[in-house]
């Protein structure tokens, strides 16, 4: 495995390191969200990256003669399409957890008036406190 | 009749599936509720049907959707072990409705009500699918479905903190399903395949050619699956998001989730070690069970109970205890025995049912003097008899006290931990449900040695105690009774454990 | 009657009592007659398994098939559980009738949730003794645990809040942390949990590991209360004095060395235990148990305290009895269960009667007691003289038998019984010397300490000295010296006793 043959994987890998330290180490949850979005495009890109198969062109017969009596050229390379309708769902799956994610967001801004991590947990425990005496 | 029986696979999964829809077009939130009871009874009665097919086969039950045949087409697979996960969750859904009555009302925000019931559905299809599909993308889909509606239910609880926890919930738990979308992802791209039984094959096969040498790629695979599992299922130290989740969530939602999402997940854990990647190989050349699995497991047993002890709030407490009992569940797992995986099944249903009925008792309460603080159940021995009594019923079924479906488990687990000589292990188990006895007495204590408020007045839910009296009920009846499940148990646990090679293997071709 | 309704009967009865004192608790007087009839009754169905039982016959009752895969929940009444059951049956409605007069005396609250759960925890009792294997025996064992929980705590105040921690702390810790696992272990070795003549783990288990397993179940039934883990039982005493008497005395307790005596014969088997001198080290425990047990109790002023410690003692004899191995040894202990069982619980309920009548906790105000309080005093005088070992009271007998167990190979413990009874002597005759012999504390009185002063109070209205109140109400009066003739009865009976559980051991009677 060389960077040369491989580069399309150290481009997955950056990207989803990139991502899931945005996850962690921001506070701010619209960031988050981001790196979370950043993360989640990585995997897809590794599945897409997938399904090439080397020489190979898109999985769609290439036919042989005319009309009626044309058939398809099965000694031609394809590319895997499976992994790509399998991102077409992946696609959705993440559209909606940012959707619902930034939702959640809008809401904590609502009733907390701020979208900072910390100051949240800070509000949580100064409530907390209050209940406890 | 038979017709429609042929059918049950799928209309396990599209029953709720579909209604779930119609209900959120459906604004009449008396009418919404009602659909959704039937419909959650119908996936029940479906459910428990499937138990019964699977118990009269040898063979795990293949349904081919859309009437594609394996390994191209989609399979859903009723083996034993996976019926008897969906007969579970599909009751505790049912169950968990029934509980929404009057407390859903009070809790969820007027208007949003069918909402509430839709997500729940589509939770619930979510979940089942993950248990039956036979495939392995299926499963990230029908995870992603019933984790996104499970984040919008935590949020619906009453408090502020609901917004939070529910954020925190759906990062790490989209971090977690990614994590199994890229152990699927590389699974495929060695195996070349997405159905779970042409999976195993394929994986026992490059195990065979080269036994000693690890396949790196599946390590990989393996390693981002059993993290990303462990995520969902709050192994420890991958449990942050639970208490949260489970405190905030409506009590009807946390009684639904702590009998059925963990357990579901527990279930595609051990489908991942035991069929994916093969239980001699992960067990025996990757010494994941005792090397890794076990000390977490030991950490988690002692650590969730222990923490259990401090929490102000009795839906915190109980879900702490939660993360100990995943602590036993995935115990039961690391011996990598068969009486191992079946001890796990047992305490998945024994617990599935317990905490259910617990996080029920938790709804009355709740009803009963508007909150669940630990100090403000003073007295209620005096004020709710009955609730007070069917907490410490639950109780001693977390404790594990004879009589009880956690007894007959933690029995099973002890002896697997016998047949496997790890006696320390046995020995902790114990240990670890003496801490249990010291979180459910210090409730007992206050319920029944402090004297109740002069003022306040208590507020009697007698539905919410209907659900919560049948899973007590369940759990003490399978605790005398335990012979069937626990034959039940055993057989899909040897079900599990069939070498995939002899199995028929199936017809190749289809995937790149 | 067949075998298996005669036990189910058995069981059924308490449960029974149990719903019908919860039904009638509105009116007392019902109350107290169905806790009297199922008490009654309930003897009167384990006397009659008592003829079959002589003659060698085992009914059985299976109710169950599988309580776990492999352990049904089954019942067979072997000598030994007989004798206990006789024991804690027998018992119940003397005390039953003590109970009455007691909680009325003393004007206790809650007095139907207390009857519901003694006879509950009799039920528990039963099933402990006639369990026929050791799942069973774990299922009543812990039933018996949670059912005593609330009599123990019946004040519900802060130091009853305390021991009940301390109480259910130990003994469900040490049922589920050590007699659970050394059950699994049992299971998981010898593949089986039945009760069976000669053992079951013979040829199963490597012997290395039989003192840890007997180690296991010996603090496992930490209702034996084998020293360091005694604790609950003097913490047990704020209970209600007719639950320290039956339960703390005999069925609780009695539960514990009788699950070790049973596991010993059954489980393990002498052979087994005394060829390879695994239990070597039990003796000495439970010989240090034996004399700690009494010199604690030396110490001890609260009269309950006193008695306490006493019962630690002398649960320790009947371990050492297991312990030696002996078929003398096993029948001494045996015997053991039945002569404590009825001298100890004559001494709860003179201690009982002197709180209610004379309102006295502790043994330095009992000074002259015996001028008015005759009847109770000799009572108590008669049943240390049981404890102790005199003839002719009961005790002197199991004191023999295990002597006899003890001679052949292990004398020293022979001399540590008689030093044994020597602090019985002198930590339980004082007691009734104090009560006839010295005078009243007359002069004393005004700095005497609360007790002393609150019966002045209560007594002084009806009592002809002014100075004490006379007998307790008749109800506890009567019990005791029915118990306290019954320790002289067992005397001459102890021969009954001998050929019934001899059998077990492969000895004529």
């Amino acid at each position: 495995m060389t960077l040369a043959t491989h580069w399309h994987y150290w481009v997955v890998i950056a990207l989803m390191m990139t991502g899931l330290h945005i996850v962690i180490a921001r506070r701010n949850y619209v960031k988050k969200l981001m790196g979370l979005s950043i993360f989640q495009v990585s995997v897809i890109m590794l599945y897409v990256t997938m399904g090439k198969v080397a020489g190979g062109t898109a999985p769609v017969y290439v036919m042989e003669g005319e009309g009626h009596d044309a058939v398809p050229n099965l000694d031609v390379v394809y590319s895997n399409p499976v992994p790509h309708v399998l991102m077409l769902t992946a696609i959705v799956v993440g559209i909606a957890t940012m959707a619902l994610g930034l939702a959640l967001v809008v809401r904590i801004k609502e009733s907390y008036g701020t979208v900072e991590d910390d100051v949240v947990i800070e509000k949580d425990r100064a409530e907390e406190e209050s209940l406890e005496s | 009749m038979s017709g429609l029986k042929a059918h049950f696979p799928v209309l396990l999964v599209v029953v709720p599936l579909l209604t779930a829809p119609l209900l959120a077009l459906i604004r009449q939130k008396q009418v919404a509720r009602a659909l959704a009871l039937l419909s959650a009874l119908a996936t029940a009665v479906i459910g428990w049907g499937l138990v019964i097919a699977a118990r009269e086969q040898v063979e795990p039950l293949s349904y081919h959707l859309g009437g594609w045949p394996p390994p191209i087409g989609i399979e859903y697979v009723v083996s034993q072990a996976s019926a008897f996960v969906v007969a579970i969750v599909s009751s505790i859904a049912a169950l968990g409705l029934l509980l929404g009555t009057r407390e859903t009302r009070k809790e969820v925000t007027e208007g949003q009500q069918h909402l509430y019931y839709a997500a729940y559905l589509l939770c619930l299809a979510g979940l089942l699918g993950m248990a039956i599909t036979g495939d392995a993308f299926n499963v990230f889909v029908f995870l992603e479905i019933s984790s996104l509606s499970t984040y919008s239910l935590v949020a619906m609880g009453n408090r502020r903190r609901a917004f939070s926890a529910a954020f925190n919930y759906l990062i790490l738990g989209t971090i977690g399903g990614t994590f199994v979308l890229i152990g699927i992802g590389l699974l495929y791209q060695v195996t070349g395949t997405l159905n779970v039984q042409d999976i195993a094959h394929r994986v026992q096969e490059l195990e065979d050619v080269a036994p000693d040498s690890h396949n790196l790629t599946l390590l990989v695979a393996f390693v981002f699956m059993i993290v990303g599992l462990g995520l969902k299922l709050a192994v420890f130290p991958l449990h942050q998001w639970l208490p949260g989740a489970y405190a905030e969530a409506p009590a009807a939602v946390s009684a639904f989730l702590a009998g059925t999402a963990t357990k579901v997940i527990y279930f595609q854990l051990l489908r991942t070690t035991v069929v994916f990647f093969g239980a001699a190989h992960v067990f025996g050349a990757l010494r994941f069970g005792t090397h890794v699995l076990m000390p977490l497991s030991i950490a988690g047993m002692f650590i969730g109970s222990i923490a259990a002890i401090y929490q102000p709030t009795l839906k915190r407490m109980l879900a702490y205890s939660s993360v100990g009992q995943v602590g036993y569940l995935t115990l039961a797992l690391s011996f990598g025995t068969e009486a191992g995986v079946q001890a796990g099944l047992l305490h998945l249903g024994a617990h599935a049912v317990t905490k259910a009925g617990l996080f029920c008792v938790v709804a009355a309460i709740v009803a009963g003097v508007g909150s669940n603080r630990i100090q403000r159940l003073n007295g209620l021995g005096k004020r709710m008899p009955i609730v007070a009594f069917a907490f410490v019923l639950g109780g001693v079924g977390l404790i594990g006290v004879p009589g009880t479906s956690g007894f007959v488990s933690k029995w099973a687990l002890l002896q697997a931990a016998f047949a496997s000589e790890h006696y320390l292990v046995a020995g902790l188990v114990l240990l670890s449900s003496l801490v249990a006895v010291v979180y459910v007495w210090r409730i007992v204590e206050v319920m029944y040695f402090q004297a109740p408020p002069v003022d306040e007045k208590t507020t009697h839910d007698n539905l919410a105690m209907v659900p919560a009296l049948i899973l007590l009920g369940a759990s003490v009846l399978f605790g005398l009774f335990p012979d069937q499940v626990v034959e039940l148990a055993a057989d899909a646990a040897h079900q599990l454990f069939l070498e995939p090679g002899s199995l028929p293997p199936l017809p190749t071709g289809g995937h790149g | 009657m067949s075998p298996e309704l005669t036990i189910g009967l058995c069981l059924a009865m308490p449960v029974i009592g149990a719903l019908l004192v919860a039904l009638t608790g509105k009116k007392p007087n019902l109350r107290e007659a169905m806790t009297g009839l199922a008490s009654l009754a309930t003897i009167g169905l384990v006397l009659t398994l008592v003829a079959p039982v002589m003659q060698g016959d085992q009914p059985q009752w299976v109710v169950v098939d599988a309580l776990l895969p492999g352990v049904p929940l089954a019942f067979r009444v072997e000598p030994l559980g007989m004798l206990y059951a006789l024991v804690a049956a027998g018992l119940w409605p003397v005390t039953s009738a003590y109970a009455v007069g007691y909680m009325r005396g003393h004007h206790e609250t809650n007095q139907t949730r207390f009857f519901v759960c003694f006879a509950l925890s009799i039920f528990a009792a039963l099933g402990i003794a006639f369990a026929a294997n050791l799942g069973t025996l774990f299922l009543f064992y812990e039933v018996l645990t949670l059912c005593t929980y609330p009599l123990v705590t019946h004040h519900q105040s802060p130091e009853a809040r305390r021991s009940g921690r301390i109480y259910l702390g130990i003994l469900m810790g040490t049922s589920i942390g050590f007699l659970l696992l050394a059950i699994a272990w049992t299971y998981a070795k010898a593949g089986t949990l039945d009760f069976r003549r000669g053992g079951i783990l013979a040829g199963h288990i490597d012997p290395a590991m039989l003192p840890l397993l007997l180690g296991l179940f010996a603090y496992g039934c930490g209702k034996a209360a084998l020293m360091p883990l005694h604790r609950w039982l003097p913490n047990a005493m704020v209970a209600p004095t007719p639950v320290s008497a039956l339960l703390h005395a005999v069925a609780v307790v009695k539960a514990g060395v009788f699950s070790v005596l049973k596991i010993v014969v059954y489980v393990f088997g002498l052979d087994l235990l005394h060829s390879t001198g695994s239990s070597e080290w039990l003796m000495w425990v439970a010989a240090f148990t034996l004399l700690m047990g009494s010199l604690i109790a030396f110490k001890q002023d609260n009269l309950k305290a006193r008695l306490a410690y006493s019962t630690i003692a002398q649960l320790a004899y009947i371990v050492l009895g297991a312990a030696l191995v002996t078929p003398d040894g096993i029948v001494g202990g045996g015997l053991h269960i039945a002569t404590h069982a009825v001298g100890k619980i004559t001494l709860f309920f003179c201690a009982g009667a002197i709180l209610v009548a004379a309102h006295k906790k502790n043994v330095s105000e009992l000074d002259g007691l015996g001028r008015t309080m005759p009847l109770t005093m000799g009572a108590f005088f008669i049943a240390s003289l049981s404890i102790i070992g005199v003839p002719p009271m009961g005790g002197s007998w199991s004191k023999w038998y295990l002597a006899l167990g003890a001679a052949d190979e292990h004398a020293i413990f022979v001399a540590v019984l008689m030093v044994s009874s020597l602090l019985n002597i002198g930590y339980l005759i004082p007691i009734p010397v104090r009560a006839f012999f010295f005078p009243p504390k007359a002069d004393e009185h005004g700095d005497d300490g609360q007790g002393h002063g609150h019966g002045h109070g209560h007594g002084g209205d009806d009592a002809k000295g002014g100075m004490f109140a006379g007998e307790a109400p008749w109800l506890c009066v009567v019990p005791l010296c029915l118990t306290a003739v019954g320790c002289v009865v067992l005397f001459f009976m102890a021969h009954w006793v001998v050929r019934l559980i001899a059998p077990i051991v492969g000895v004529a009677g």
